[in-house]
């Protein structure tokens, strides 16, 4: 296996505040791996340093072997890390169709071509039927899975979900890990952030722990749940809620 | 440096500093409307054209002195500013829009409309108010004997100066220790906590509009003692007022009060050295420099220092 | 049906001379043309794109100021100035665009203000190469007739009309408002927000530089205060696309007509002619109260106001 994706030693400053603090873990290919951590651990600003919205304050970041820390967002996207937010952002005022032809743009030549593509990946994330409603007025559950069709229509090496599965009602819930499953299927590696643990536990090959910021443990599902550190920071939290 | 040089250096240096002061008053207010509304206010110079209007006739009809309207003028001022938030701006924030700039384009439709009926019922007339202390001045030399060079304060300049210091300060004051104060400064930094914590969001809106207003029209009638008026002028301090923002730091006071200080003493400077006209351009070359070199303003440095990271 | 639209329209305009009609109604045709040239390029950065400028009298009076000294000091006929600004416009645009696409939103908004106030008080101020206030004047006009004034007014609308037509409905088109709606979305989707935002300018700017070199032969004489106003140029451009309706192909279209008939009755009226920025702020306000996508964007909601008082 070769690492598809490797953080090296990344840590993030905010004004003097650690947000990520010398991170290291690599994901390979293939792979589902799940970003775990109490609220506020530095998940999400890891994503935004990986994609590129944020600088790393110190340590590197490789993709595929080459040096992507430093790059721009859309950079990044066109060499193969497409992500979703845990704050949706649909682009409000187009329809579901537009949302995902103007991703799909990035690897097509033509409007026609662009389209077809986004058929296809709107079928595929089973939003088929709702592709000329204006995406402002979808439903929460909808509006997440949307993010994953416009993620996918950039053709992604890997995928970085952000609570992807966060707020949705258990069909939503069960639709949306098939989905992702398929994903995986299709040869797409996973990096995701989830707090449902029984989402997790059952679809990830693999776990990274993070605390106020720092790498507390790494491992399969198994040696997470066993983990006492863990258990700890993290499981004691969500068993005393 | 010979003296005459080192004198007009000098002396530009404190015109600079004094033009500064006022003009740091006209930034905080639009600096807190920023803040705490998210909106830029662009009729921001018109309400001080209004102000300043409002104290040259109280001079001319009943002689009140423009130092003593500022008592009379900003809380009239107040009140119009709660009027414009709660007619017209209010209404719009609810409006759904494919443009969210709609509401700077609003103000900029009460400023027009501000300017023009201006020039309608005062014509488009300079004038200037005559206090009888318009032209005097404190000399270097009659305080000390033996100075080399010759320096001198403008006796307005330097009330007008000290008073808008004056004003500052009272509203620092009513900012850090009151509780309006502090639930302005929470909306500001957070309106979804500020809610939470059961500010009236709708009445801070209110009060900060009225607030930032009375702040311009003091300072209107701080420059009715040295400045011309006429109804154009609002437009040119709207511009100043913005320059002064960016400069800052958005919605930063103290940034505020820095840049326009900085911009006072950098317009005087490019009045003298490279010619009148130019001042403008001056102003507008050190805006841009800051927008390149300085995106978050004198307030980024300010903060990059306190948490040293 | 939709497609030709624009050429049915334009055929019919095309028409029009032949009716003989007096020299002030040509004149009027001709504003009204003119300034839907410049709000379709204000819109396609600002309505489509997502970049409200205030600021495009710069672009404006670049154009027009090419126009004019090209005749001036070059002494060739003003115009050239229409193919020769073109280089000059995108240059400008991309110094504007370096300086200011860094700031989103209303920061843009005001930064643009900022600028086409630098290049009014420059040009008032670089009097050797601009007159300054004196502005400049064509001696000679090269008709007296307006017709073919109509004529190449008219061709220029129509490029325009055609160019934002084309580049909506391209990839452009798709980046474009997808950085209207959410430029980090955007940016994360693989969009060179940065390069599609100084696209977008530029086009703009070529556009409304192209109206001022026409605008400089047309009335034969300029100077800062006109084509670099910020009044009377750059906020009647947002008030054109504003009260027709932002982000739509007719909109800057049938916001010309009103503006520029709007500002013509005003003016004739005999005591309120010195109020006419007063009505036009009034209007503005209402327009964004009432009426926020325009007559154009808003149009069902007109239909329905409308409807349902005629039959209740």
């Amino acid at each position: 296996m070769t690492a598809l994706l490797e953080v090296r030693g990344v840590s993030r400053f905010f004004g003097g505040l650690a947000a990520v603090m010398d991170v290291s873990f690599t994901v390979n290919k293939g792979e589902i791996v799940a970003l775990i951590g109490p609220n506020g651990a530095g998940k999400t600003t890891l994503f935004n340093v990986i994609n590129g919205f944020y600088k790393p304050s110190q340590g590197e970041i490789f993709f595929k072997g080459k040096r992507i820390s430093g790059m721009k967002p859309h950079q990044i996207c066109r060499l193969g890390i497409a992500r979703t937010f845990q704050v949706v952002k649909p682009l409000q005022r187009m329809t579901v169709l537009d949302n995902v032809i103007a991703s799909a743009f990035l690897r097509t030549k033509s409007r026609s071509e662009a389209e077809k593509k986004a058929l296809e990946i709107l079928k595929f994330t089973e939003l088929y039927d709702d592709r000329d409603m204006i995406s402002k007025g979808l439903p929460l559950g909808k509006r997440k899975r949307l993010e994953i069709a416009r993620a996918l229509a950039t053709e992604p090496e890997l995928l970085l979900l952000d609570e992807s599965f966060a707020g949705l009602n258990p069909t939503e819930l069960n639709k949306s890990i098939e989905i992702v499953k398929k994903i995986r299927e299709s040869g797409i590696t996973i990096l995701i952030i989830e707090h449902h643990m029984k989402v997790i536990m059952s679809i990830s090959d693999r776990i990274v722990v993070l605390n106020y910021g720092e790498k507390i443990a790494e491992g399969t599902p198994e040696e997470i749940a066993n983990n006492p550190l863990v258990i700890e920071a993290y499981l004691g939290e969500a068993q005393d809620a | 440096m010979d003296s005459v040089a080192l004198e007009v250096l000098l002396q530009t240096l404190i015109s600079g500093l004094l033009l500064g002061g006022l003009y740091a008053l006209i930034g905080i207010g639009m600096t807190l409307i920023m803040g705490v509304m998210k909106i830029i206010n662009l009729a921001h110079g018109e309400l001080m054209m209004v102000a300043m209007y409002m104290a040259y006739w109280l001079f001319v009809l009943f002689h009140i002195d423009p130092y003593v309207s500022v008592l009379i003028v900003a809380p009239l001022m107040f009140l119009f500013g709660m009027a414009i938030q709660k007619f017209l701006i209010n209404p719009v924030l609810k409006v759904e829009s494919i443009l969210p700039e709609n509401q700077v384009i609003l103000t900029v439709g009460i400023g027009m409309v501000l300017a023009n009926l201006a020039t309608i019922f005062f014509t488009s007339d300079y004038r200037s108010t005559p206090v009888d202390y318009a032209s005097d001045a404190w000399y270097l030399s009659d305080y000390w004997r033996g100075s080399p060079i010759e320096l001198s304060l403008s006796v307005p300049w330097t009330v007008s100066f000290v008073m808008a210091v004056i004003i500052t300060i009272a509203l620092w004051f009513f900012l850090s220790k009151t509780d309006t104060g502090k639930s302005i400064r929470a909306t500001a930094q957070d309106i979804d906590a500020a809610l939470l914590m059961g500010v009236n969001v709708e009445r801070m809106r209110l009060i900060t509009f009225g607030l930032g207003a009375a702040l311009v029209g003091a300072a209107g009638c701080l420059f009715i003692p040295i400045y011309y008026l006429y109804p154009a002028l609002g437009g040119r301090f709207t511009l100043i007022a913005f320059v002064i923002t960016i400069l800052g730091g958005l919605g930063s006071t103290v940034g505020a009060i820095i840049g326009g200080l900085l911009l006072g003493i950098f317009e005087s400077l490019t009045a003298t050295y490279i010619g009148m006209g130019w001042a403008p351009v001056g102003r507008f070359a050190i805006f841009i420099l800051a927008l390149i070199f300085l995106p978050g303003g004198v307030a980024s440095l300010l903060r990059r220092r306190r948490l040293g990271g | 049906m939709k497609r030709y639209a624009p050429y049915i329209v334009f055929a019919l305009m095309a028409v029009l001379p032949f009716l003989g009609l007096s020299t002030y109604v040509m004149h009027i045709l001709i504003l009204m043309l003119m300034w839907s040239v410049i709000g379709m390029a204000w819109n396609l950065l600002g309505g489509y794109c997502g970049q409200v400028s205030f600021g495009h009298a710069a672009f404006f009076g670049v154009g027009a100021y090419t126009a004019g000294i090209l005749y001036f000091k070059g002494g060739v006929s003003a115009w050239w100035g229409i193919p020769l600004s073109i280089p000059i416009l995108v240059v400008e645009a991309l110094i504007i665009g370096f300086i200011c696409l860094r700031l989103r939103g209303p920061f843009f908004a005001l930064a643009t203000l900022a600028m086409g106030e630098v290049f009014r008080v420059t040009a008032e101020n670089l009097r050797n190469f601009t007159q300054g206030t004196l502005g400049i004047m064509l001696k000679e006009r090269t008709w007296v007739e307006k017709t073919w004034y109509y004529y190449i007014i008219l061709g220029l609308s129509l490029f325009t009309f055609l160019v934002v037509r084309k580049v909506i409905q391209s990839r452009l088109g798709y980046y474009f408002v997808a950085i209207r709606e959410d430029q980090d979305a955007a940016e994360s989707l693989g969009i060179n927000t940065t390069l599609y935002k100084t696209i977008a300018l530029c086009l703009s700017a070529v556009l409304t530089g192209l109206a001022g070199a026409f605008y400089t032969n047309y009335m034969g004489y300029i100077d800062p205060e006109v084509v670099f106003a910020l009044h009377d140029i750059s906020i009647v451009t947002i008030m054109v696309v504003m009260v027709g309706g932002v982000a739509t192909f007719w909109g800057p279209v049938v916001g010309a007509v009103i503006m520029v008939i709007l500002a013509e009755f005003i003016r004739s009226l005999p005591r309120l002619g010195s109020a006419h920025q007063t009505l036009f702020g009034i209007l503005l306000i209402l327009i964004i109260i009432f009426l926020p996508n325009g007559i154009v964007g808003d149009f069902s909601k007109l239909k329905r106001i409308f409807g349902f008082g005629r039959r209740s």
